[in-house]
């Protein structure tokens, strides 16, 4: 039996006077990746985004109901707290600039403050690194920069820097969107890895992609949630003609 | 047609020849100014000249130690007053965009600078120098502080308006607090540009006449008290070049000289730490 680990329930958020996501209800199965599909302006990634917070980082942005994490409503935490159990990759590759490729691993460690043994900082960056395929590549050069690397290692190294932390969900927003085929390729490749110790939740326009990653898929239209399924189900037997005509591409 | 084709790139030409001429006339001024003074300054200078006190009139020799010492203290005690309030306010105004209070204190600073030197002098003297009931060199200090917060806190807010927000999301999206996402990720990113701001400040302020005169006052002789007047270069330059001695005006000459080559080393200074300290985005 699935234990869901995210739980959303009646999420609504807003720009302003600008309603955005509405009435979202959706439950997320641990150790699954989940993509979250749609139009341009169709509230996935502000949807996203409310999951650790990071929505009401924007001024004027709020948001009402629940979302809850293993039970407890993420919107009652604090959200450093959140944000530290539920890490994020964003659309483009946002290494910091100012840090080598070891210090950017460790960044959540070492810019919050956070002491660790020398050992124990070289294990956390060593075991981030490999579960993202990237330490064969960067193991001679870690002490370089980390916009040294190419698009395709930078965002793989972003994932490592929220892998590090060892969170228990991961988002992605349009992770591979800024990325050429092959290094996309190898981010889908991880997705399946990364499955086993945490769960995914992946913002897509990419239709195919979703097909290919996830497990199951959600379809946001207009704010809201309007189809959820198993993504074999929903890609060959969609319920909804909405989802139906924007997988058969009358709509984009 | 074609020749009116001939006049469209004839007044093109003629259009890119004017600027490039202005171009260059806008560098003339600064060479003439440099070869004039480094011409008439330069001679003046030795080690002595550099060491030594001002004598009295009729004497030989003499020298600006006291006035070098006074502006490098009185520069000093300004910068350790305007870069924590500069930096912080330029950090708030770029951080937040938008808010009221920004916008009035953005404009604040736009008038403050502004302000003619002059008049900031005078308020240091109401404010510091009638209270304290003496001239000092805290005073000048304070106005030239006053003189340098809207360069350092307009240079701090451009530089850190124009790093991505993809970084501070970085930084948001690992749990950071505000203050640290500020101190460990936007400052460090923004370093070259801030210091640029404050070194550019420094040398603005370093030549600054008008400010001195009412609070620093000036002095013959070395001191090395904040509390009381105290000798600066471009108090000395004024003082000594507008004296009707021969003497003095060599000194003033060598001042100028001084304090040139000290502007000058500062800015080119500033330019090689801003390539070198600038972060790759």
């Amino acid at each position: 039996m699935e234990s869901t680990i995210v739980k959303s329930i009646n999420y609504n958020a807003y720009f302003g006077d600008n309603h955005v996501v509405k009435d979202v209800n959706m439950d997320i199965p641990r150790n699954h990746v989940i993509a979250v599909m749609g139009p341009s302006g169709c509230g996935k990634t502000t949807f996203l985004r409310g999951i650790n917070r990071m929505h009401e980082l924007i001024p004027g942005a709020t948001a009402k109901g629940q979302i809850m994490l293993n039970n407890e409503d993420v919107m009652e935490m604090h959200p450093i707290f959140v944000r530290l159990k539920i890490g994020m990759v964003f659309q483009r590759p946002n290494p910091f600039p100012n840090l080598s490729i070891y210090d950017n691993v460790i960044a959540g460690y070492k810019l919050n403050g956070i002491k660790l043994p020398k050992a124990e900082k070289d294990r956390i960056v060593e075991h981030s690194l490999t579960r993202v395929a990237l330490w064969k590549e960067v193991k001679d050069s870690l002490t370089k920069k980390g916009s040294f690397l190419s698009g395709g290692q930078q965002q793989r190294l972003c994932i490592a820097r929220a892998v590090a932390m060892e969170p228990e969900v991961l988002l992605f927003d349009e992770p591979t969107s800024a990325l050429d085929p092959i290094s996309t390729s190898t981010v889908e490749e991880l997705f399946h890895e990364l499955k086993k110790n945490y769960t995914l939740i992946i913002v897509t326009h990419n239709m195919q992609q979703a097909a290919r990653v996830s497990d199951r898929t959600a379809f946001f239209y207009m704010g809201e949630l309007v189809e959820y399924d198993i993504t074999k189900n929903m890609f060959t037997n969609p319920k909804d003609t909405r989802t139906q005509n924007y997988i058969t591409g009358r709509f984009s | 047609m074609a020749n009116h084709v001939k006049y469209r790139i004839g007044k093109s030409r003629v259009f890119q020849g004017l600027t490039i001429l202005l171009a260059f006339a806008c560098v003339v001024p600064l060479i003439f100014i440099l070869i004039y003074i480094l011409q008439a300054g330069l001679t003046k200078i030795n080690w002595q000249f550099l060491t030594n006190l001002p004598k009295p009139v009729g004497e030989k020799g003499g020298g600006i130690a006291n006035a070098l010492i006074g502006s490098i203290m009185i520069i000093l005690c300004a910068s350790v007053i305007a870069i924590p309030f500069g930096i912080l306010c330029g950090i708030y105004l770029s951080e937040n965009k938008k808010s009221r209070l920004a916008y009035w204190s953005r404009l604040c600073v736009d008038i403050l600078q502004g302000v003619p030197s002059i008049v900031i002098g005078i308020v240091a003297y109401f404010w510091l120098v009638k209270p304290l009931g003496g001239f000092s060199a805290i005073s000048g200090s304070v106005a030239l502080a006053i003189m340098m917060l809207p360069i350092i806190i307009r240079s701090t807010e451009e530089t850190l308006k124009l790093l991505p927000d993809s970084l501070r999301e970085a930084a948001y999206a690992l749990g950071m607090p505000f203050h640290r996402v500020v101190l460990k990720v936007i400052v460090p990113c923004g370093i070259s540009g801030i210091m640029s701001g404050v070194m550019l400040a420094v040398a603005r302020i370093a030549g600054e006449t008008a400010p001195l005169l009412f609070t620093a006052f000036g002095n013959p002789y070395m001191s090395f008290n904040m509390m009381k007047p105290m000798q600066s270069m471009p108090l000395l330059i004024f003082n000594y070049a507008t004296s009707p001695y021969n003497d003095w005006h060599d000194l003033a000459w060598g001042a100028s000289c001084i304090l040139l080559i000290w502007v000058l080393a500062l800015n080119i200074f500033t330019k090689v730490i801003t390539r070198k300290w600038k972060v790759q985005l």
